[in-house]
């Protein structure tokens, strides 16, 4: 079969330019770019795909800078978040619920193409994990538990493509691209014990003939009540493996599981009595590694936590030059200003640790150990801006009037989940 | 998006990976131990390093730190130049010891001064000569607008007049880059700076100090009385541009203080690498699988400091990749140089704990390590002024609201 993948691409960009809000959003501009972008050199390029033009070999120069088309990326997609998804995420958080409009914007977005291989008619390649790390990042600059909500499908085809094999991804990545969607996901990894490792689910898998059956527990699940299918990782005798489930079978039982923050994006337990599973449904793509596997996820919950953080930057850096106490500007105090210094040093930090581990990633880099300080740095300074925000605006930061205290809430998940996302 | 080192300076680091190992470390004890003696194996590693620098575009170094290195490279788009190499030689050399960096011949603070402001005439004239940099004064360090030395023109010199204090290698370089003022009363625009050879009349070293670290680095007070210098040896514009104020003195620590993030950076290395040696022989196990919660203690602490330290470590080559690119980076040079800074005193004081009686005791280079770095976190602006640069920066106030 030949897809067409500018095809695909341009069917993406003519929805979105039938829909009225990029105009509402003033973001009419960057789709414009990217569309333009698009009809000369081939959409592919925005998924940061180097086909077309190789790197030579000679050329591996220290570079930081976002290629064009990853920067339109990011200024659509901040936009969105800052004009969309900010808005709604108060009362989102409040009703513990996305709203059904943002959900198809969010369609409208066509993220899940940057999950499906260009085999499959998607735009991702091998050079794709920044560009998934920067959607992240720009979503999560308007809301934490939104992003983590609108990136479940994008994060389910990815883990589909990375870790299923040929024929897995042939059955399962066309439709998340499809006129009428995929099947709801959810990635069901992170587990309830005290002190687990994620690496060594307590959640069996036993063989039993031409099937599997799948006992434990998982615990805060994004999005979990609302899939029809679920994405387990379990023990296996032969190592931890992942199993697509499907949500209705005979030992699946849910509840929703409220937590201190991620409201919106519906955290579920999940029961697994001996579930029956067909091997066929245990991703079994060549280079299958477990540990891998977390380490994309680990990174992320980083890239949401670096946007986050860079949403209660932007915030405290407007309140403190505003706010006035003592006769001037709260920000005229170091006891304050250095706060938010300090917000920005560690924010970088957080930044250039990930996008290291994401640009390794895209060469085939190892990136077990960065991943791993990546995601320590963030779970620790993500909290700490998160808890410094609240304290920049005083009593005002703890109430819900500002958005700070759902940031610090959201922020805190990023030590306990494991799993839930994937880049 | 890159951010490996790259290829072309592999050969640049192993060779300073090299001098840090065979020639830094067998003299670092001693020279700890004899403060104020010249350490004078350095003389022929000079040597050594202008010939590699003669024969590369990529020099190791401070006086390669500049933005004239960037220009120097013709082709468009991403580059890696100068900053970038003289700041992977400074990391790979502080591995071996700070204190004999900063007392290398013609890697001065005053070399990075004059290459970055210099004319040409002056670059010519001072090329090959050792140069030390004089700002801080008894009464003044961090508030460099108050220095108290004056120079006074009279025809074709300047008459210097004034104290300097903590002048890092003030006695044995060849020149000291002196700020001062031609006017009190004009504030900052009217501070310039003169590079005064030694053996002027009128200026002396009063003293060395003695120190915490860095021993084997001098650290010279210098008396200036009516000492003349030809007025030519002014760095930059006589003018006095109010407008533009400090602008002019103060850009060399865009390009310097990434530097010395650069050094915190490679002593901090150092202490990581052999507190993990030290941890796997006590049978800790490194392999960045386990969640933090269920490794030991000590693991999860060297774990937490590896991140600190990657962090400091790339901030710091993003100030550096700015500069190369001509990316205005003042903001970048001082989040570098506060996190370097800060990252260098946790991680080497952490690892004496770590490694607990060696790690105290003069066997070991921990100790110095964790006496050494501390300075890098207080010379070229202190942690508290660089947390000012960058909030002055983010929050867009001046100095006299953000004080
Ligand atoms: C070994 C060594 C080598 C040196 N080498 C050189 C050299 O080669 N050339 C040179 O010119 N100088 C050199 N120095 C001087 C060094 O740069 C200064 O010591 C440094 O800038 C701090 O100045 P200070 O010591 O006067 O401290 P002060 O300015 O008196 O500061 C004291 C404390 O107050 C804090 N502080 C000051 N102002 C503020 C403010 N506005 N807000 C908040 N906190 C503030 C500082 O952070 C510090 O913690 C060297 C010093 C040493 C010890």
């Amino acid at each position: 079969m030949i897809v067409d993948t500018q095809g695909q691409a341009l069917s993406v960009l003519s929805k979105l330019a039938q829909a009225d809000w990029p105009d509402r959003l003033k973001v009419r501009k960057s789709f414009e770019k990217l569309v333009y972008s698009g009809s000369r050199v081939s959409f592919r390029l925005a998924a940061g795909g180097s086909r077309n033009t190789p790197r030579a070999a000679t050329d591996d120069l220290f570079d930081l800078s976002l290629t064009e088309e990853q920067q339109m990326l990011v200024d659509m997609l901040q936009g969105f978040a800052l004009e969309v998804l900010r808005p709604a995420a108060h009362e989102a958080d409040a009703r513990a619920h996305v709203p059904a409009a943002l959900l198809n914007q969010a369609h409208q977005l066509g993220l899940a193409h940057y999950g499906v291989a260009e085999a499959q008619g998607g735009l991702a390649g091998e050079r794709t994990v920044l560009s998934n790390a920067l959607i992240a990042e720009s979503l999560a600059q308007g809301d934490f538990s939104l992003a983590a909500a609108l990136l479940v499908p994008l994060s389910a085809a990815n883990c589909i493509r990375r870790w299923g094999s040929s024929a897995q991804q042939a059955a399962w990545l066309p439709a998340f691209i499809s006129e009428q969607g995929a099947p709801a996901f959810a990635l069901a990894v992170t587990e309830p014990g005290v002190l687990t490792d994620a690496g060594q689910p307590a959640t069996r898998a036993r063989k039993r003939g031409k099937h599997y059956l799948l006992d434990g527990e998982k615990a805060l699940v994004i999005a979990g009540l609302a899939a029809s299918r679920l994405i387990v990782s379990a023990q296996a005798t032969d190592g931890p493996a992942l199993f697509i489930v499907d949500a209705a079978s005979k030992g699946v039982s849910r509840r929703t599981e409220p937590g201190m923050g991620l409201k919106a994006c519906g955290l579920t337990r999940i029961q697994l009595k001996g579930v029956k599973v067909s091997s066929e449904c245990r991703l079994a793509g060549d280079g299958f590694d477990f540990l891998a596997f977390l380490d994309y996820s680990a990174l992320a919950f980083c890239a949401l936590a670096v946007g986050t953080a860079q949403a209660a930057l932007d915030y405290v850096t407007r309140y403190c030059n505003e706010r006035q106490a003592f006769g001037e500007p709260i920000s005229h105090r170091q006891g304050v200003a250095f706060m938010v210094a300090d917000v920005a040093i560690e924010l970088d930090a957080m930044r250039l640790l990930l996008w290291r581990a994401c640009a390794r990633a895209e060469v085939g880099l190892p990136l077990r150990r960065e991943a791993y300080l990546a995601r320590l740095l963030c779970v620790d300074k993500a909290m700490r801006i998160g808890s410094d925000a609240v304290q920049l605006l005083g009593g005002h930061g703890f109430t819900q009037e500002h958005p700070v205290e759902r940031w610090y809430r959201d922020l805190r998940s990023l030590a306990v989940l494991a799993g839930g996302l994937h880049l | 998006m890159n951010l490996e080192t790259p290829r072309k300076f592999h050969g640049l680091q192993q060779q300073a990976q090299q001098v840090a190992k065979h020639y830094f470390r067998p003299i670092s004890r001693k020279y700890d131990k004899v403060e104020h003696a010249y350490p004078k194996e350095l003389d022929l590693l000079a040597a050594l390093l202008d010939g590699m620098n003669e024969g590369s575009p990529d020099a190791v170094g401070a006086g390669s730190a500049s933005k004239r290195g960037a220009a120097c490279e013709q082709r468009a788009g991403n580059k890696n130049a100068g900053n970038m190499a003289a700041l992977l030689g400074v990391m790979e050399l502080c591995w071996g010891d700070v204190g004999l960096l900063l007392a290398m011949p013609r890697q001065g603070l005053g070399n990075a001064a004059i290459a970055a402001v210099a004319n040409d005439e002056q670059l010519a004239r001072f090329a090959g000569a050792w140069a030390a940099m004089a700002i801080t004064e008894p009464g003044c360090g961090s508030d460099s607008a108050a220095i108290r030395t004056t120079a006074v023109r009279d025809g074709d010199h300047y008459i210097l007049n004034g104290e300097k204090i903590f002048v890092t290698s003030g006695e044995r370089a060849d020149a000291v880059v002196i700020w001062a003022t031609l006017d009190k009363s004009l504030g900052r625009a009217a501070i310039k700076s003169f590079v005064v050879e030694k053996g002027t009349a009128g200026m002396t070293v009063t003293r060395l100090e003695k120190k915490l670290g860095i021993k084997a680095s001098d650290t010279a007070s210098i008396s200036l009385s009516d000492c003349r210098v030809p007025a030519a040896n002014l760095l930059g514009n006589a003018e006095i541009d109010v407008q533009k104020g400090f602008a002019g003195v103060m850009e060399t620590f865009d390009n310097t203080r990434p530097l010395v993030a650069g050094m915190a950076v490679g002593v901090a290395r150092a202490a990581l690498e052999r507190t993990r040696e030290l941890l796997i022989c006590a049978g800790c196990r490194f392999d960045y699988a386990k969640p933090l919660l269920t490794v030991t203690h000590a693991e999860a602490t060297l774990y937490r400091l590896e991140a600190e330290w990657e962090a400091a470590r790339l901030l710091t080559l993003k100030a550096a990749w700015m500069a190369d690119n001509k990316l205005p980076n003042s903001k970048e040079a001082s989040i570098a140089k506060a996190k370097a800074g800060r990252v260098a005193s946790e991680v080497t004081l952490k690892c004496v704990e770590l490694v607990g009686a060696l790690g105290y005791g003069e066997d070991e280079l921990l100790e110095k390590w964790a006496r050494d770095s501390k300075i890098l976190d207080i010379f070229e602006g202190t942690q508290q002024i660089q947390l000012l640069i960058i909030a002055r920066r983010l929050l867009g106030k001046s100095s006299s609201e953000l004080k």
